[in-house]
């Protein structure tokens, strides 16, 4: 930072929906300041109708995303990874400023959140392998079981590990072909604001990730009763969000995956770079078909 | 000889009695007790609630038996008797827990005969059906299960599973003890153990399954069998000590219990209701096609969550198609489910019956044309003949409305997107049906039915093997198969 | 010609289930008197001489003399040579000759031999043709040979009714029995006939049940009833009761008739036969309650 008298450019950081950067519907926005209480940023404060916006988009986007080859689909995520990257000093000077721990712990997140794109990049045509299978029926039919995309899946991130949290709870949903609408971390939303440049310059078709910042208690009873989400997956939640999320879900049964991981937990790769992580996003179609010319 | 003379109206066929089977009942005779207790700890016992239900046989209206019926205090037992078989059994070397089921699956075989009686008399499903699907497939999910007993290791590469405890698995009237099958294996298998709570109408032969146990020495606790009303098996799902829950039955109930569970931190398990979708192209083998449908729908008087309910004829095709269905649907013999000859039996009980007359009401009075077929039913019983509705438009109440019967909804399309948009409007998801001579077109509708079950040239068919399971409101969950154990596991990287 | 197709798990299974039918007491006595009358009654052998014809004739007209309410079969089937002799022991009888004719059973002559085979049968006295359809043009995809030749021999026939032996054996899928089956129907036959019982599969039930099918097809399009003749490997009474099912139950009541059905069987008879004494007299059988023809 310049010492010289310049005023520095304060940035309100905008929301990330269908590919573009719209200011919140709402004009609210929320101060960002550093861990000395300084003033850094504004981002939006999301309000339902952005969540709603943010839906249509990831539905939208979802069959066009879910019909990409894994191939392909493994390309886009390594792109994120490439670009996170390419990101990296300014993501670790962010968290560092934000988030308790320093430089060298916000280093150590950036390269965890980079490296966990590049595995779930590696799964996206693997992962299918993994969870299907044929199955030997007693009669003369060819019978498989597939992994397919769930479809429209709500992200709640973890206020911990701003980047980390996030990217290791959407690169598993997006890998599996399904589209994303992510609330970022309460606590620390600049990590949510500045991945949408990541998603914007990787390739990401539009609408299949959307960041949102705001503020759960508005936004996850919404999301969980929202009729046209498939799935929600969450951490870092109280039982009581946990209910509202499971109570919420119950109204068109979506699949809600709430996980449980805490501090040096989110560094742990074969955990958190396992296939099942991708397994309660995907729903299993077995398909019958008879043998007989 | 000269061939007939071309004739004016349409050529019909004639279905009539010019040789007629004689009635061929099944001879087996089966011992029911005039009452039944709680199966809880290894042993029949009277319920504390001290309360007895009837139940009856629909096809004749005459009562089979007194059930227990389990209250809160009865709940109480079976759990704490689940909880405390618990420790041991989880500990039990996993070959012998195989050994267990391997035994369970023999003697079902071999009382498989008793059994089908059993199920026929209680669900008024022809005997045909219980002998030749219901217990035999039974039987299998125990074969099928028992084996994996030892080799869980190997199910999900990477990952170690233990049992979770105490399951409550809750099961619906129309497949008793296949249902009870599909619960119960593999969850033994994968070392939890259970309280199950039967249908309200159809408890006889999950409680000759607890014999069964008793037989091959299963240890005390491990399987309680409770009965009673879904006021039972709400207390049995709310049970503090009940880790897990697996439900089969209706997204009306499924979505209750899923909100009483909300924050509880139980897992849970639904396998619910289906309007599925049965595709016929105009490339497809008709006959077969046809065959199939009267499979899809009919089969168990259409008491099946994933029955093809609404059949999609390509236009070309449509005249051909409905005239095969009604020759097809002409031979259907409807009636005492005893009859070995029998292809329908009795409607489950009277509410279900009355739910299904309502239906074809609505569907007359909302402008569909309704279509019986002219089988001569019983007096006595609970009956529907089987039906199908033509002039169907996608909006009508019985083309969304899960009926749970021999109802069939016959609409048209003209292209495949059309034919995949109108499958997919429904906010069920268990189960599709495709009919086409064309590989290629299998494969991308297969792929883009929203169905966790899709068959294709083919209906309702079942394997222990294959997993079976809902998208969207028809449940979450998979039922058989290597996937169907993941359910019952916790697993640990 | 439609290219019809079939699939083979479904029919087969379709046909599996006509054997669930349990056919007892007196619809079991009726089935089988219906049996009896819908056999065509055949030798087809090189050692066939005229006293094995004799007794076949005899055995036809009264099955047997022990159950005198038992009815003639519907005509016996014999080589060319035992017509005349066949013509004259069943004269006033009702019973049938039938003459496999048209180089039977493989039909490797040229058209005109067949014709010359044909008509000599029919200037004997055959009331019906047994044809056999040219399955080497058939296979190579000579649709028009195979039709033309079943046009000129059912003109040959000049009014006598014209079976045609598919011998699906030699068809191996059950699209080339629909096809096969269209084609006789439309080039004049009056029935259409499995097997020529020289190749194994002869007559099974889905083959059957695909040619019945067929017939429906023909029927429910032009009002036209054609007959159908399972032959060849049927030889016990049970497996008879479910053919018999199968047509009630795919064609009705009409198709139950020696008009538009028949057996083609040699050793069924006696077992019919069987069954008939043992419901008569409720004792089980032995092999010398009935007579070798």
């Amino acid at each position: 930072m310049s010492t010289s008298a310049r005023l520095g450019v304060l940035k309100t950081y905008k929301l990330f929906v269908n590919g573009a950067f719209p200011r919140t519907e709402s004009g609210r926005t929320l101060a960002v300041v550093d861990t000395k209480g300084k003033l850094l940023a504004h981002v939006c404060h999301g309000s339902r109708k952005d969540l709603r916006n943010a839906v249509v988009a990831a539905r939208s986007a979802a069959p066009g995303w879910a019909k990409r080859s894994a191939y392909n689909r493994t390309q886009i995520l390594y792109r994120m990874a490439e670009m996170l990257e390419g990101k990296a000093e300014e993501f670790t000077r962010v968290l560092a400023s934000t988030v308790p721990g320093g430089n060298r712990r916000a280093a150590k997140e950036v390269a965890a959140a980079i490296d966990r794109l590049v595995a779930f990049a590696g799964w996206a045509d693997k992962f299918g392998q993994v969870l299907g299978n044929n199955n030997q029926v007693a009669a003369p039919f060819y019978n498989f079981t597939v992994a397919e995309a769930l479809g429209v899946v709500c992200i709640v991130a973890p206020s911990e590990e701003p980047l980390l949290g996030l990217v290791s709870l959407l690169a598993p949903v997006i890998c599996a072909g399904n589209t994303a609408v992510l609330l970022g971390s309460e606590a620390h939303p600049l990590a949510t604001a500045i991945f949408g440049e990541v998603c914007a310059t990787a390739d990401v078709p539009a609408g299949v990730v959307n960041l949102l910042t705001g503020k759960r208690p508005e936004l996850l009873a919404v999301m969980a009763g929202h009729r046209d989400v498939d799935g929600i997956s969450a951490a870092g939640c109280s039982k009581a969000e946990r209910t509202i999320l499971e109570l919420g879900a119950a109204e068109n049964l979506k699949r809600v995956t709430v996980e449980k991981i805490n501090g040096p937990a989110w560094y742990h790769e074969t955990k958190m770079h396992a296939p099942y992580r991708i397994q309660p996003f995907v729903e299993m179609k077995t398909i019958w078909h008879p043998s007989g010319v | 000889m000269s061939p007939s003379p071309k004739i004016e109206s349409k050529p019909e066929l004639d279905f009539g009695n010019a040789w007629d089977y004689a009635t061929a009942p099944e001879g087996t005779q089966v011992v029911i007790q005039e009452k039944y207790g709680l199966f809880i700890n290894g042993e029949f016992c009277p319920p504390r609630s001290k309360q007895f239900m009837d139940t009856v046989n629909p096809a004749s209206e005459v009562v089979l038996a007194k059930i227990a019926i389990a209250n809160h205090a009865d709940v109480d037992l079976a759990v704490a008797a689940a909880k405390a078989a618990f420790p041991k059994w989880k500990r039990l070397k996993a070959s012998e827990r195989a050994k267990y089921l391997f035994r369970i699956a023999r003697r079902i075989q071999e009382r498989g005969r008793e059994l089908a009686v059993l199920e026929t008399l209680d669900g008024g499903k022809p005997i045909k059906e219980s002998r030749d699907v219901d217990i035999p497939e039974a039987a299998k999910h125990f074969f099928y299960h028992a084996g994996w007993a030892d080799k869980l290791d190997y199910a999900f590469p990477g990952l170690t599973g233990t049992p979770l405890g105490v399951c409550a698995q809750i099961i619906p009237w129309n497949f008793p003890l296949l249902m009870a099958a599909w619960k119960i294996a593999p969850a033994l298998a994968c070392g939890n153990t259970v309280v199950l709570k039967p249908a309200e109408t159809t408890s006889l032969t999950a409680l000759r399954l607890a014999e069964i146990f008793q037989e091959v020495g299963l240890p005390p606790g491990v399987v309680n069998i409770i009965t009673g009303p879904g006021n039972s098996g709400a207390a049995l799902a709310a049970h503090k000590d009940v880790q897990k829950l697996a439900f089969t039955g209706s997204t009306r109930v499924g979505k209750e219990l899923a909100r009483n569970l909300a924050g509880s931190g139980k897992r849970l398990t639904l396998e619910l209701g289906g309007k599925s979708p049965n595709i016929i192209f105009e490339d497809a083998s008709i006959d077969q096609a046809v065959d199939g449908v009267v499979q899809g729908i009919y089969f168990n008087q259409g008491h099946v969550c994933c029955a093809g309910s609404r059949l999609f004829v390509q236009e070309g095709i449509m005249e051909e198609v409905l005239a095969r269905l009604a020759v097809r649907i002409a031979s259907l013999r409807v009636g005492d489910p005893m009859d070995k000859n029998t292809d329908l039996g009795a409607i489950n009980s009277l509410g279900q019956l009355a739910t299904i007359k309502r239906y074809l009401e609505v569907g007359t009075a909302e402008g569909a044309h309704m279509h019986q077929s002219t089988a001569k039913l019983p007096k006595r019983g609970y009956w529907c003949a089987p039906t199908w509705f033509t002039e169907v438009q996608p909006s009508h109440t019985i083309a969304r409305e899960e009926i749970f019967g021999p109802v069939l909804s016959v609409m048209s399309f003209r292209t495949p997107e059309e034919a995949i948009t109108r499958a997919n409007n429904t906010p069920y998801g268990l189960a599709a049906g495709i009919w086409t001579d064309k590989g290629s077109k299998i494969f991308e509708i297969a792929s883009r039915l929203q169905a966790g079950v899709v068959w294709c040239n083919s209906y309702n068919r079942f394997d222990a093997a294959s997993p079976f399971g809902g998208y969207k409101q028809s449940g979450f969950g998979r039922e058989g198969g290597r996937q169907g154990l993941w359910s019952y596991l916790e697993l640990k990287a | 010609m439609s290219i019809r197709t079939v699939d083979k798990v479904a029919v087969e299974a379709r046909a599996a289930s006509f054997q669930t039918r349990s056919i007892k007491n007196e619809s079991k006595r009726q089935g089988l008197l219906m049996v009896t009358s819908m056999v065509d009654l055949t030798t087809l052998e090189g050692k066939d001489s005229a006293a094995k014809v004799r007794s076949l004739c005899q055995k036809a007209m009264l099955p047997d003399a022990a159950l005198p309410h038992v009815p003639s079969v519907a005509a016996v089937c014999v080589y060319p040579r035992w017509v005349e002799l066949a013509r004259e022991l069943l004269a006033g009888s009702g019973v049938k000759v039938a003459s496999v004719a048209s180089a039977f059973p493989s039909g490797q002559v040229d058209l005109a031999t067949k014709l010359v085979d044909v008509r000599a049968a029919v200037q004997a006295g055959a009331d019906e043709i047994d044809m056999v359809m040219h399955r080497g043009a058939f296979l190579s995809g000579q649709y028009e040979v195979v039709s033309a030749e079943i046009r000129a021999i059912k003109e040959a026939c000049g009014g006598q009714h014209l079976k045609v032996i598919l011998e699906t054996g030699e068809l191996e899928t059950y699209d080339n029995v629909v096809r096969a089956s269209e084609l006789a129907i439309a080039a004049g036959a009056d029935f259409i006939k499995t097997s020529t019982g020289k190749v194994q599969p002869a007559a099974t039930m889905p083959v059957t049940l695909v040619m019945l099918e067929t017939i429906r097809s023909h029927f429910l399009a032009t009002g036209q009833m054609i007959g159908m003749k399972p032959a060849g490997g049927i030889s016990r009474a049970k497996d008879a009761l479910h053919y018999l099912v199968m047509v009630k139950e795919t064609l009705g009541d009409a198709w139950l008739s020696a008009k538009w059905f028949r057996f083609g069987a040699s050793s069924l008879l006696n077992d019919v036969l069987l069954q008939l004494h043992r419901l008569e007299s409720g004792q089980y059988t032995a092999y010398y309650d009935v007579t070798e023809s």
